[in-house]
This record gives C-alpha cells, structure tokens and sequence, in this order.
C-alpha cells in the first residue's frame, strides 16, 4: 500500500488515505530522528537534486537532512550564479540535471504551477518545495502531523488561519490538508489579504481575528509577505501589528490554551508578537522538527516510483 | 495444502520454546525478547506471555522491531513497503538479544533485523527464535538457536502461520 500519486505536486491532489499513509510513516521516522544513530539506509540507491529557484532556508536544509537521514546521494542547485542567469529554460536545466542520474526532484520556483508543467516533461518523481502563491504541500502536511501530535484525530477541529491568505500557499495547501482530513477551517486577516469567493473551498472567513482566535483550537499564523505585494494592501505594518497582529495577551484572555503555529520566517512584533511566539502554547519548533519526519516520508514512499511507467 | 502444526501441537511447541529459553537465559535479567514486525509479533505475543507464566515475572523486558527501511529490497517490487511500529522501550546496549519470527526462509528479513537492531545499540550477543524454519532455501548463512519445526520445502510453496488473535485459529500449513 504506497502513495496513490507518482509527484507529490499539491496536496489538491492526494486522497486521504495518501495523507494518512504518510503520518504513519512520519511516525516511524520521528522515532528514527530521536535515536543516538539518527539514520537508516533505505535510499542507498537513489540521488536526489534539490533545485531551488527561490530563496529558502529552512525548507531547503529540512529537505536535504531528510535525505541524507535516508542515506540518499544529494545534489543541490540554486538558480542564483547557475546557467539559469544565461538564459537557460527550466526543462533544459531540469534534463540536464536528471541526464546525470539523478532519481528524484525536489523543486522550489516562483512561477505557480511550474511543478506540473514539468511534471509533463520529465520522468523522474517530482516533490514541489512551494510554488509561487499556489501550493506548499510539505508545509502543509507537517503543520497537520504537527496538530495531530496534540489534538489527536483532526476530523471536527477547529483550525483558523491568520494573515496574509492571499499570497500564500501555506494558506491553500492548508486548507486542502484540513479539509481531506476532515477538520473545520476558518481563515481570518484583512478583507484585502483575503481572496474573494474563498468560501467555495469550504472555509469560514473573519475579518475580526479576537474572533477567529474565539472559535478556533489551533492559529496558524502566516507571515504578511511583503515580497509578493505589488501594491500596498494595508497602510503600514505598524496598522497591521495593531489589529491583525497576535500578542499574548489576546491569547490569556481566551480562557483556553490556544495552540499557535507559524510556517516561519516570522516578522517579529507584526503578525506575531515575540512574547506570543515564544510562549509555551507555541509549537513553532515542534514543526520544524516534524518537518524532517514528513518529509523523510514523503520521500521514502514516493521513491522508486520513477521507474515504474 | 497440509498442515504442519495444529492448534495442539502449536501449543506444545511454543511451551517448549518458551522453556528452552528459560533453560538459556533463566531469570531474563540480562536478555530481552524483540519480535520482528509485522508477523513476527504474534509469536513473540506469545512467547513473551508463556514466559511470564513460567518465570513467575510481571513483565519480560519485550520489545517489536521493524525492518522496512533495513531491507535489501526497497526499491525491487513494485509496491514501497509502509513502516510498521517499533517499541523497544529499553536500551539494549549490553543485553542478550532473542529475535523472534515466524518462518525463516531465505534470511533476508534476519540480516535487516540485525542491521536495524545495531542502530539502537550494541547488544552482547544476539540470538534467533523461529517458529517454522524452512532449512533449504536460505541465500544468506543465517541460522537460528531455536526452532519450532523444521521442514523441507521448495521455493514455489508458501508457509502460512494463522493466529487466533487474527485469523480465529491457530495453524500452521504449507501450500503447494
């Protein structure tokens, strides 16, 4: 019983048995990293190339100690000071790469979609490492395993969004992973950081977040990219701070122990205050080190698959 | 198909077992028991029971292990195996180790279990416990220290081990 997908490309696409497989595995692995020998050999035999056409720090290195914990070969690549600055297409960068076989892609870029269009060009299993403002499916599923660790079965919890809802595809990658694990979601931020017509993929919007912190059990904060806004979709992040922003103290007034989640990096003092971010009911930390778990997993499970066609 | 062992004599079997284990390694201070995952379990179940019946103990120090990321296999079939629990909730570092499972064939699944038993420490010694042992169609030299039955097969049969904590018996039979 593997993976019902050969790429893991978006989490849109996965059932839910898919995402259950992959906790499960998460779990053993989770065990593996908590050993005085925190490795195992099962991908001896395949290469993988992380090629990162956007910045990242910690998902890039998360992806690359999940590979070497899997004695996998690793080739990393990143479009700054490549061929990619002379001109070079993705699928001849790409062909290039895999021409030196290598099994597996691991691939960041900032054009959404640009996974399944190469998808359709090349061979080998490709995991997306976040697309533009489309898809993050690792985020996703480790922020779920990471809410599963302390809520158990996520079917019928509460889960709010907060933020930037618009540029972000933690927020949609999300949203899908909850929504397959039966889980009751509500994005809350701004009414301009909030896509029209979001209600269709089966969520709750609230523009007043004391209230989306009232109704849920878990706050994903995300970060208000200011990189992604072409034009200014509030007045400033001070204005943001003050009433988007979430503080301690909101959070002792809840009168229940709210769990706050962030994808990182966080902007300190603007989404997320420092007394808040680093309270005992965040389990920022918890995530990062599930991340490696996850995507051990999701690596593992989807390694050979090349292969098969 | 023919059975090999019914419920009767499965069950002489696992005492006597049981009681070579005992005759080895009397008040299991320094040894623990570990089945392999998934099948090897239901046995160790067993054992780990009849040895607290016997000994008189609370609790034998037992534990499961799996192999699916040790195996030699991974990339092979067509289907990428999903990892089953391992609970080893003690160190086994200096302990004499019994694995336990159910058929021994070609010592494939040993050889993973004992790279994958030496990642969580370095055992004093280590020892095999099978319940069915078929002796001619080993590829690795791997031999157990305690077997159930043993019986001669060809490779085109299959041994299958019923439990009645599963399969509502207890049965072992050899399919042509």
């Amino acid at each position: 019983m593997s993976l019902s997908v050969k790429h893991l490309l978006g989490i849109k696409e996965l059932q839910p048995e898919d995402i259950q497989t992959i906790f499960r595995t998460a779990d053993n692995f989770k065990q593996v990293l908590q050993r005085q020998i925190k490795k195992v050999p099962a991908l001896r035999d395949t290469t993988v190339a992380n090629i990162f056409f956007e910045n990242s720090t910690r998902t890039r290195i998360s992806f690359e100690l999940a590979q070497k914990r899997l004695s996998a070969d690793v080739v990393n690549f990143s479009a700054s000071g490549s061929s990619v600055s002379k001109g070079e297409t993705l699928i001849d960068t790409v062909n290039n790469i895999l021409a030196m076989k290598v099994d597996m892609v691991v691939m960041r870029h900032s054009a959404s979609g640009a996974p399944w269009f190469l998808a359709n060009h090349i061979d080998a299993s490709i995991i997306n490492a976040g697309d533009g403002i489309n898809e993050h499916p690792t985020q996703a599923l480790l922020d779920a395993f990471s809410m599963r660790e302390k809520l158990g079965d996520l079917k019928g919890k509460r889960i709010t969004i907060i933020g930037d809802i618009m540029h972000s595809r933690v927020a949609l990658s999300n949203i899908y992973c909850l929504n397959k694990l039966g889980a009751e979601v509500m994005v809350a931020g701004p009414p301009t950081l909030i896509p029209k017509h979001i209600e269709g993929l089966g969520v709750k919007v609230e523009y007043d977040v004391k209230k989306a912190l009232q109704w849920g059990e878990v706050a994903n904060v995300l970060r208000i990219q200011l990189e992604r806004q072409h034009k200014p979709l509030f007045s400033t992040l001070r204005e943001y701070a003050l009433y988007y922003g979430i503080n301690k103290q909101m959070l002792d007034d809840l009168q229940k122990e709210m769990i706050i989640m962030h994808p990182g990096p966080i902007n300190r003092g603007v989404e997320l205050s420092s007394d808040a971010a680093d309270s005992k009911q965040s389990i920022i930390l918890d995530q990062v080190e599930n991340g490696v778990a996850i995507r051990m997993a999701v690596i593992y499970l989807l390694s050979g698959k090349s292969e098969l066609e | 198909m023919k059975t090999l062992l019914d419920t009767k004599q499965l069950d002489i079997t696992l005492q006597r077992l049981a009681h070579q284990l005992i005759e080895n390694h009397t008040q299991f201070k320094d040894t623990v028991l570990i089945g392999i995952q998934p099948r090897g379990v239901w046995l160790s179940d067993r054992i780990a029971g009849l040895l607290k019946g016997i000994t008189g103990q609370q609790s034998i120090p037992y534990g499961k292990l799996d192999i699916t990321f040790y195996r030699d296999d991974v990339h092979q079939g067509n289907e990428i195996h999903v990892p089953s629990q391992t609970e080893i909730p003690f160190s086994i570092e200096d302990k004499n180790v019994i694995l336990v499972d159910d058929v021994l064939h070609t010592g494939r699944t040993i050889r993973s279990a004992m790279d994958a038993l030496i990642d969580y420490g370095r055992p004093k010694s280590v020892e095999l416990l099978v319940l069915i042992d078929r002796r001619f169609s080993r590829e690795l030299p791997i031999q157990p220290d305690y077997v159930g039955r043993t019986v001669d097969t060809i490779i085109t049969q299959k041994v299958k081990v019923y439990w009645k904590e599963k399969d509502q018996k207890d049965e072992v039979v050899l399919i042509d």
